[in-house]
C-alpha cells in the first residue's frame, strides 16, 4: 500500500495551566493524500487551529506525531506554509515587498534576482493583486489582504498549505470569490491544502474530504465526510444538487445534533428562559455565534 | 459641461478643506490667545513683586536683555575677528622680515557669550542623547527578545532609572577624571562629565520602551517568522525592529526631553560650559539685570527644549511606517 503523504499519527497535546494541565487534543488519526483538500470543521476552541499549529510545527505534540513523506516534522518550516485568520502581513513592507521575504528566504541560492521578481510577480498575478505590489497592507481591504497572504503562501512552493479560517473575517461576497479564486489556484497547482472553517457551505464547495472534530477538551475526529462532487464546482449549480445539500445536511447535523454545544449563558438570562435558546435556535446562527467569539 | 464641476472638485481635493483651515485658524488664536494672556499677567504681577535686585523683570525689560546679549555676542565676535586679523598681520610681518622665524597662531580665548554656551549646551545634550541611544536601543532590543534577560536586567533597571542627575554628578566627576587622563586630552573633562551625566539619566525611556515594543510583537509576525525560519539577524532586521520602531521614537523623544533638562541641572551644579552655567553666573552675579538675563535664558531653555522635541517628532513622522498613528 501506497504511504500517505502526510500522516497524522495519535497526535495528542496538553497545555500547562494554573489547575494543572488541559488535555485540548487526544488521539487524533489522519492520512492525507497528495494533492487532497482537507477541510476541519467543529465549534469554536474544539481544537481546529491547534491541530493546524501541530502541523504547521508551531506547536510540540504531547504524544504522536506529525510525519510528512515518511519524516517528523516538529519544527516550523516553509514547506508547510500558513495562511493565517488575520493575514499577518508585515504592516511596513509593501505588498510585493512581504511576499519577497518569503521568496527571497525560500529561494536564496536557488533563483537569481530576475528569476524571483518574475516568481513574486507570477505569484501576485496568480491571486490577482498585481495592481497592488506597491501598496502597503493599511491601504488595501480586508480581502487583498488575504490574497497576499495567499500569494505569499504559495509562493514558498509548499508542499503542504495550512488555512486558519482564512476567510473568515470576509464578507460574504468578498468571501465568495476568493473561494472561487482558491478552487482555481488548487485546480491549477495540485497544493495539499488543510483549510479550517466554520462556514458548511464553504466545506462542501472546496473540500475533497470534511474531517468534522468533536467538541473539546480531549477533542478528535467525530466523523470523516468524503466530497464527490465532480470539479470543477460551481457554487450556483450546487445550489440546487441534491448531493451537494445532502452533504451539507451531514455536516450540518453533526455540528447540531451529535456535537451540540451547549452555550453558556449569563445566569440572568439562563433563569428566564432556560429552554428557549436551544429550542428555538436555527440551524445557521451557532456557527455565527461562534465565528463571532473568535473574531472578539 | 460636467467636466467642469468635476475638475473644480478635483482641484478642491488638494487645497486644505474648508472645516481644515477654519480649525487652523482656530488653534493659532487660541494660542495667541493665551500667550496675550500670559504676558499680561507676567507684567502686572511683575510689577508687584520687588526683590534684593529690584523689582522682578517685565516682559519689555526681558526683551532689552535680550537685544543686549544680542549685541554682546556681536562685539564678542567683532573682538575675535580683530583677534585674528592682528596676529595674521604680525604674523606676516615676521615671515616677511625673517622667513625661517617660528611664528605661533594663538586661538582666541575670549568670554563664552549668551549664544556660545547656548551652542556649548546643544553640542552637549546632542552627544549624551547619541550615546545614550547607541547604548540603549541594541540593550533594549536584546534584553526584549529574551525573557531570562528581562528578569535579569529588570530590577537594575527600576532601581538606576529613578536617580536623580545631581546624585549621578559628583560619581561621573570623580571617575572621569580618575579614568580620563591623557596629556593632550581630545574632549575637556568638563564636556565629558555633563555628556556622561546626561547619557546616564536620559537613557533609562528609550531602553524601557525599546524593550515593551521588541517583547510585544504579535505572535502572528513570530509564526510568520518562524515559518520562514528567518535567522536571528534576520528576523531582528525585519520583524523586531520594524514593529518596535513606534515604541523606541516614544522612547527617544522622553530621553531627549529628560537629557535636556538632565543637562541645564548638571551645567548649573557643576560649572560646566553652557546655559545652565550662564543661569548660574548671572545667579552670582546679582546685577540689576541678571533677573532679565535669567529670564531670556529659562525663556530660550524653554525653546529649545519645545524645538528639540518638534525635531524628533519630524524624524519619527519619517521613520515610522504607521503613517495614520496619531503623533502629538
Ligand atoms: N497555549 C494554550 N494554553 C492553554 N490552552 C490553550 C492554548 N491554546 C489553545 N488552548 C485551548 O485549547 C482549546 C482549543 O483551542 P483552539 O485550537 O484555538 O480552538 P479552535 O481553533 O477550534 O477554535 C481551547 O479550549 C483553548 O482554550
Ligand atoms: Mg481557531
Amino acid at each position: 500500500m501506497q504511504k500517505p503523504h502526510l500522516e497524522l499519527s495519535q497526535l495528542g497535546i496538553s497545555f500547562p495551566t494554573p489547575k494543572g494541565p488541559f488535555v485540548a487534543l487526544q488521539n487524533v488519526n489522519l492520512d492525507i493524500a497528495k494533492g487532497e483538500f482537507i477541510s476541519l470543521i467543529g465549534h469554536s476552541g474544539c481544537g481546529k487551529s491547534t491541530v493546524l499549529n501541530l502541523v504547521a510545527g508551531l506547536l510540540q505534540a504531547s504524544a504522536g506525531g506529525v510525519i510528512l513523506n515518511q519524516k517528523e516534522v516538529n519544527a516550523p518550516g516553509p514547506e508547510r506554509a500558513v495562511v493565517f485568520q488575520n493575514h499577518s502581513l508585515l504592516p511596513w513592507l509593501s505588498v510585493y515587498q512581504n511576499v519577497e521575504l518569503a521568496v527571497k528566504q525560500v529561494f536564496r541560492g536557488q533563483k537569481n534576482k530576475s528569476e524571483m521578481r518574475d516568481w513574486i510577480e507570477h505569484n501576485l498575478a496568480l491571486v490577482q493583486m498585481s495592481h497592488a505590489r506597491d501598496k502597503r497592507p493599511a491601504e488595501i481591504s480586508g480581502g487583498m489582504k488575504q490574497r497576499v497572504g495567499i500569494a505569499r503562501a504559495l509562493a514558498m512552493q509548499p508542499q503542504v498549505l495550512l488555512m486558519d479560517e482564512p476567510f473568515g473575517a470576509l464578507d460574504a461576497l468578498t468571501r465568495a470569490h476568493l473561494q472561487d479564486s482558491l478552487m482555481e489556484i488548487q485546480a491549477r497547482l495540485n497544493n495539499t491544502v488543510i483549510m479550517i472553517t466554520h462556514d458548511v457551505d464553504e466545506a462542501v464547495l472546496l473540500s475533497d474530504r470534511i474531517v468534522m472534530m468533536t467538541n473539546g477538551p480531549a477533542a478528535t475526529i467525530g466523523e470523516i465526510l468524503q466530497i464527490e462532487l465532480p470539479r470543477p464546482r460551481n457554487r450556483i449549480a450546487l445550489a440546487d444538487c441534491a448531493t451537494y445539500n445532502h452533504y451539507r445536511h451531514q455536516v450540518l447535523s453533526f455540528l447540531y445534533e451529535k456535537q451540540r454545544k451547549v452555550e453558556v449563558l449569563p445566569k440572568a438570562d439562563a433563569a428566564k428562559s432556560p429552554v428557549k435558546p436551544a429550542a428555538k435556535a436555527p440551524a445557521k446562527a451557532p456557527v455565527k455565534l461562534a465565528a463571532e467569539e473568535k473574531r472578539a | 459641461m460636467s467636466a467642469i464641476p468635476t475638475q473644480w472638485s478635483r482641484v478642491q481635493s488638494y487645497l486644505p478643506g474648508q472645516q481644515q483651515l477654519t480649525r487652523w485658524l482656530k488653534q493659532s488664536l487660541l494660542s495667541a490667545a493665551g500667550i496675550a494672556v500670559f504676558v499680561l499677567l507676567w507684567q502686572l504681577l511683575a510689577s508687584q513683586i520687588t526683590t534684593s535686585l529690584g523689582s522682578f523683570p517685565g516682559p519689555m525689560q526681558v526683551a532689552q536683555q535680550w537685544s543686549g546679549l544680542v549685541a554682546e555676542h556681536k562685539a564678542e565676535k567683532a573682538r575675535e575677528a580683530a583677534f585674528f586679523q592682528r596676529q595674521l598681520e604680525r604674523n606676516t610681518a615676521t615671515l616677511a622680515a625673517n622667513s625661517e622665524a617660528v611664528v605661533s597662531v594663538r586661538p582666541y580665548n575670549g568670554r563664552p557669550t549668551f549664544f556660545s554656551q547656548i551652542f556649548t549646551s546643544l553640542y552637549t545634550v546632542l552627544t549624551g542623547f547619541v550615546l545614550a541611544s547607541m547604548l540603549a536601543i541594541p540593550a533594549g532590543i536584546v534584553i526584549g527578545l529574551s525573557p531570562r534577560l528581562y528578569s535579569a536586567f529588570n530590577p537594575l533597571i527600576q532601581l538606576f532609572k529613578p536617580v536623580s542627575p545631581l546624585a549621578w554628578l559628583p560619581l561621573v566627576t570623580i571617575l572621569v577624571s580618575a579614568l580620563y587622563q591623557s596629556e593632550q586630552p581630545l574632549f575637556a573633562r568638563s564636556f565629558l562629565v555633563s555628556v556622561f551625566t546626561v547619557t546616564l539619566c536620559s537613557l533609562w525611556p528609550t531602553l524601557l520602551n525599546t524593550i515593551v515594543g521588541v517583547s510585544n510583537i504579535s505572535p502572528d509576525l513570530q509564526n510568520v517568522s518562524r515559518v520562514l525560519q528567518l535567522n536571528w539577524l534576520t528576523h531582528v532586521r525585519r520583524i523586531v525592529l520594524p514593529s518596535a520602531v513606534p515604541m523606541i521614537f516614544t522612547g527617544l523623544r522622553l530621553s531627549l526631553g529628560i537629557a535636556w533638562m538632565v543637562l541645564i541641572a548638571a551645567e548649573m551644579l557643576a560649572q560646566n560650559p553652557g546655559l545652565g552655567k550662564f543661569v548660574w553666573d548671572e545667579f552670582q552675579n546679582g546685577s540689576s539685570d541678571s533677573l532679565s538675563r535669567i529670564c531670556v535664558a529659562v525663556l530660550v531653555i524653554g525653546l529649545i527644549g519645545y524645538a528639540l522635541d518638534r525635531l524628533m517628532l519630524q524624524l519619527q513622522q519619517r521613520v515610522n511606517w504607521d503613517k495614520s498613528a496619531q503623533l502629538r
